[in-house]
C-alpha cells in the first residue's frame, strides 16, 4: 500500500532540517520521473523494467522486490538493513554512486532537495510522510489527547465515502490501519495550511483536535 | 474491514450469534424497513444493520436485482466507462450483513398501523422507516412530453436502459444531425449532471461525427459550475455547443416526438436525438403516504426525520433538507445520519451531532476533471453549508487529470459503501 506507507520517526537528521520540513510537490515530482521512465515505473502491478517498478518504495528494504536483477551492491546494503525512506530516498538520489558504490543506476542525482523532495512525493503519493521536524509543528499535547472511539467510528463515516475501506487507493489514498501519529498530523496539517487539498482543508476545518485524535484512534484499529 | 470495526467492542461474536439464529432473537428485536435501494436507502441499510450488531432486524424494499448508478452514467454515455462497470447487486448486503432484501415495489405506507404495502402482496411492519425513493417526473413539465414518450425523448436520468437507449441514439445519429437537451429546472436531481452530460455527449460526438451539434434549452439562468463547464466546452469542443437560457425562450419549450421537434418560443425546429430531463418532484411513494408539501418532504436536520411523522426518515434526492444538493454522495451522507438516529431510537446507542458532507464531481473531457462540494451541518430548520470549495479555471493539466482520478477512487468507495 504504497501510500499509507509511513516512515519511521527519526531521531538523527544528517541533513537540513528546516529544509526537509518543507512540502514536495508531487506534480514537479512527476514530471522530474520521466527522466527516470526509460528504466522504471512507479504504478501498482508495473513492470519492472531495467531497475525495480518503483510503486511503494518508502519502507522497502532496499533490493528485495521480486523478479528484479539487482546489483550486488543494492541486495549488500539490503542485506544489510537499508530501508527507502524518505532520509536514505533523499541521500541516494542526491547522488547515487556516492551513496552507493557499485550501484547500477547509471542516473547522476539530483544536486536540488527541492527536486529530490518532489520525486519522493511523487513516489509516496499522498502519504503523510511523518518525520521528526514535522511532528515538530504540533505541541506534544496534541499527540496525547485519547480519543472517543465511537465517536471516531460514527465521524469515520464521513471519510469512507471516498476512502474505500476494501484497501483500493485508486485515486483516493486507503486510509485504514494508520498510525495514529501520522493521521493526527495529516489532518493537521491539512487544517493549519502546511498541505493543501480542496477536500481535505475543507473536511479538517471544521474538525476540533478531539475530534481528529477520535478518528486517529479508530482508524488506527481498522484494517483493509 | 467491517467486521473488524466492529471488533474493538467486543461484539463480533454476539453479531456472528445473532446472524446465525435470527429465529431465536428476531420477534424481540425491533424493526428497520428501508424503502428504495439506491445511494440513500443501501447505505441506511448497511450501516443499521453492521452498526447495531444484529439487534435491529433490517428490511430493504428494492424492486430492482441490479441497480445502476446514476453518477457516473455519464461517462457511459462519454464512452468512458461500460454499463456493467455501474451495476451493483443487493447479495452482499443479504449475505454480509443479513439484511432482508425484497425486491418487490412498496405500494403504499400505512403510518397509523407502521405498515408498508408491497405490490406483490402482504406488508412488511416496522418501528422506524427510512424512505429514500429518488425522484419521479412531474407529468407535463415539458408539454409533449410524459413517461410515454421516453422511449423516442429518453430522459436518462434514471440509469439503466434508459441510458443505454440514449447511448444508442447517440450512435446512430445522423452525420452532422443536432442533439437537444432539455434541462431541468431547479431543484432536481445531481445540479451539474445536464452539463456534464452534454460534456459526455460532446466528447463522443467529437471523435464520432464531428460536425454534429448539440442544443440546450435551459430554463434556468445559470447552473453549477457553469463557469467551468463553459471553459472546458470551449477549449474541447469548440463551437459544437449552444445554449439557450430563458432570456432566449429556454423557459418555453414544447417538445414533439413523434415528428422529433422542438418548439423554442414558437420556432419549429427539428431534432436528431431529444434528451427531456423534466421538472422533478419526490419519489410517488412519498407522495402517496403525503408526506410531502409541495413536491418535496421536508425533514428534520438533525435526524431526518419527517417534520409530519417521527417514525419515518427520508433521504436523498426526495428530502426538502435545505443547502444540500440531490446527490448520491449527499444522500449517502444524510443515511449515516438517519442511521445514527433511528439506532439510537430503537437501542439507545449515542447520539452524535449531525455532520453532513457531499463532493460532485464531473468529467468535462479526458483526463479534465473538476469538482464543487461543502461540508454542512444541522440548523434549526434547515441543512446548513459550512465550507464549500470549487475547482478553480486555469488549472494545471496535472491538477485536472489528479480530480479525475480522484472522482474514479469515489466512486469505488462509494459503491462499496452502498453495498459492502
Amino acid at each position: 500500500m504504497l501510500r499509507r506507507v509511513l516512515l519511521p520517526i527519526l531521531a538523527t537528521l544528517a541533513g537540513a532540517p528546516v529544509a526537509l520540513a518543507q512540502e514536495g510537490d508531487a506534480e514537479h515530482g512527476a514530471v522530474l520521473f520521466r527522466a527516470c521512465n526509460s528504466c522504471h515505473v512507479a504504478e501498482p502491478e508495473g513492470p519492472s523494467r531495467t531497475g525495480p517498478n518503483l510503486y511503494g518504495v518508502v519502507g522497502r528494504a532496499a533490493g528485495t522486490l521480486e523478479g528484479v536483477r539487482y546489483s550486488p551492491a543494492i541486495l549488500a546494503a539490503g542485506e544489510n538493513g537499508l530501508v527507502w525512506t524518505f532520509e536514505t530516498l533523499d541521500g541516494f538520489l542526491q547522488d547515487p554512486r556516492g551513496y552507493i558504490p557499485g550501484s547500477r543506476m547509471s542516473f547522476r542525482g539530483l544536486p536540488d532537495l527541492q527536486d529530490r523532495m518532489d520525486v519522493i512525493a511523487y513516489l509516496t503519493g499522498d502519504a503523510p510522510m511523518v518525520h521528526s521536524s514535522d511532528l515538530g509543528r504540533l505541541s506534544p499535547e496534541i499527540f496525547t489527547i485519547e480519543g472517543d472511539l465511537e465517536y471516531g467510528e460514527y465521524l469515520s463515516s464521513e471519510c469512507v465515502a471516498c476512502h474505500s475501506a476494501r484497501g483500493s487507493d485508486e485515486g483516493i489514498p486507503v486510509i485504514t490501519g494508520i498510525e495514529p501519529e501520522a493521521f493526527v498530523l495529516a489532518l493537521h496539517d491539512y487544517r493549519d495550511g502546511h498541505r493543501d487539498h480542496q477536500v481535505m482543508t475543507t473536511v479538517t476545518a471544521r474538525l476540533t483536535d478531539e475530534e481528529i485524535a477520535s478518528l486517529a484512534a479508530y482508524f488506527a484499529l481498522t484494517e483493509e | 474491514m467491517m467486521m473488524n470495526r466492529r471488533s474493538f467492542l467486543g461484539t463480533t461474536a454476539a453479531l456472528a450469534g445473532t446472524l446465525a439464529a435470527p429465529a431465536v432473537l428476531g420477534q424481540a428485536r425491533p424493526r428497520a424497513v428501508v424503502i428504495g435501494g439506491g445511494a440513500g436507502g443501501a447505505t441506511a441499510a448497511r450501516y443499521i444493520a453492521n452498526d447495531s450488531d444484529g439487534m435491529i432486524d433490517v428490511t430493504l424494499i428494492e424492486p430492482s436485482r441490479h441497480y445502476y448508478t446514476c453518477f457516473f452514467s455519464n461517462l457511459y454515455l462519454g464512452g468512458f466507462r461500460t454499463i456493467e462497470s455501474l451495476g451493483h447487486s443487493y447479495g452482499g448486503l443479504a449475505s454480509g450483513y443479513g439484511i432482508n432484501v425484497v425486491h418487490d415495489w412498496a405500494l403504499g405506507i400505512d403510518r397509523d398501523a407502521r405498515t408498508v404495502a408491497l405490490a406483490g402482496g402482504g406488508s412488511v411492519p416496522y418501528d422506524r422507516l427510512i424512505v429514500s425513493p429518488g425522484i419521479d417526473f412531474k407529468d407535463g413539465a415539458v408539454p409533449g412530453w410524459s413517461t410515454a414518450a421516453q422511449n423516442r425523448m429518453p430522459h436518462a436520468y434514471k440509469a439503466g436502459s434508459q441510458t443505454e437507449l440514449l447511448r444508442a441514439q447517440l450512435e446512430n445519429m445522423r452525420e452532422g444531425g443536432t442533439f437537444a437537451m432539455v434541462a431541468p429546472p431547479n431543484p432536481y436531481r445531481c445540479p451539474p449532471g445536464p452539463y456534464e452530460r452534454v460534456s459526455m455527449v460532446a466528447h463522443y460526438l467529437s471523435e464520432n461525427n464531428p460536425t454534429a451539434r448539440i442544443l440546450i434549452l435551459d430554463p434556468k439562468e445559470s447552473f453549477s459550475k457553469q463557469a467551468l463547464f463553459e471553459d472546458g466546452w470551449a477549449r474541447h469542443y469548440p463551437g459544437m455547443i449552444e445554449r439557450i437560457g430563458p432570456d432566449f425562450g429556454g423557459a418555453n419549450v414544447e417538445v414533439r416526438p413523434d415528428s422529433m421537434e422542438v418548439v423554442v418560443d414558437g420556432q419549429v425546429e427539428a431534432v436528431d436525438v431529444c434528451n427531456v430531463i423534466p421538472a422533478m418532484q419526490a419519489g410517488g411513494i412519498l407522495q402517496t403516504a403525503a408526506l410531502t408539501e409541495s413536491d418535496w418532504a421536508t425533514v428534520i436536520p438533525a435526524t431526518m426525520q419527517s417534520v409530519m411523522d417521527e417514525n419515518i426518515h427520508i433521504l436523498g434526492d426526495s428530502s426538502r433538507q435545505g443547502a444540500m444538493p440531490k446527490s448520491g454522495f449527499a444522500a449517502n451522507s444524510q443515511a449515516k445520519v438517519a442511521s445514527m438516529a433511528v439506532r439510537h431510537a430503537l437501542t439507545d446507542s449515542r447520539l452524535f451531532p449531525a455532520r453532513f458532507a457531499n463532493t460532485c464531481w464531473s468529467l468535462i473531457g479526458t483526463d479534465d476533471g473538476i469538482k464543487v462540494g461543502a461540508t454542512y451541518q444541522a440548523g434549526e430548520d434547515r441543512i446548513e453549508a459550512v465550507d464549500t470549495f470549487i475547482s478553480q479555471l486555469g488549472e494545471s493539466e496535472e491538477v485536472r487529470a489528479e480530480t479525475y482520478r480522484e472522482s474514479i477512487g469515489w466512486y469505488d468507495s462509494i459503491t462499496s459503501d452502498m453495498f459492502g
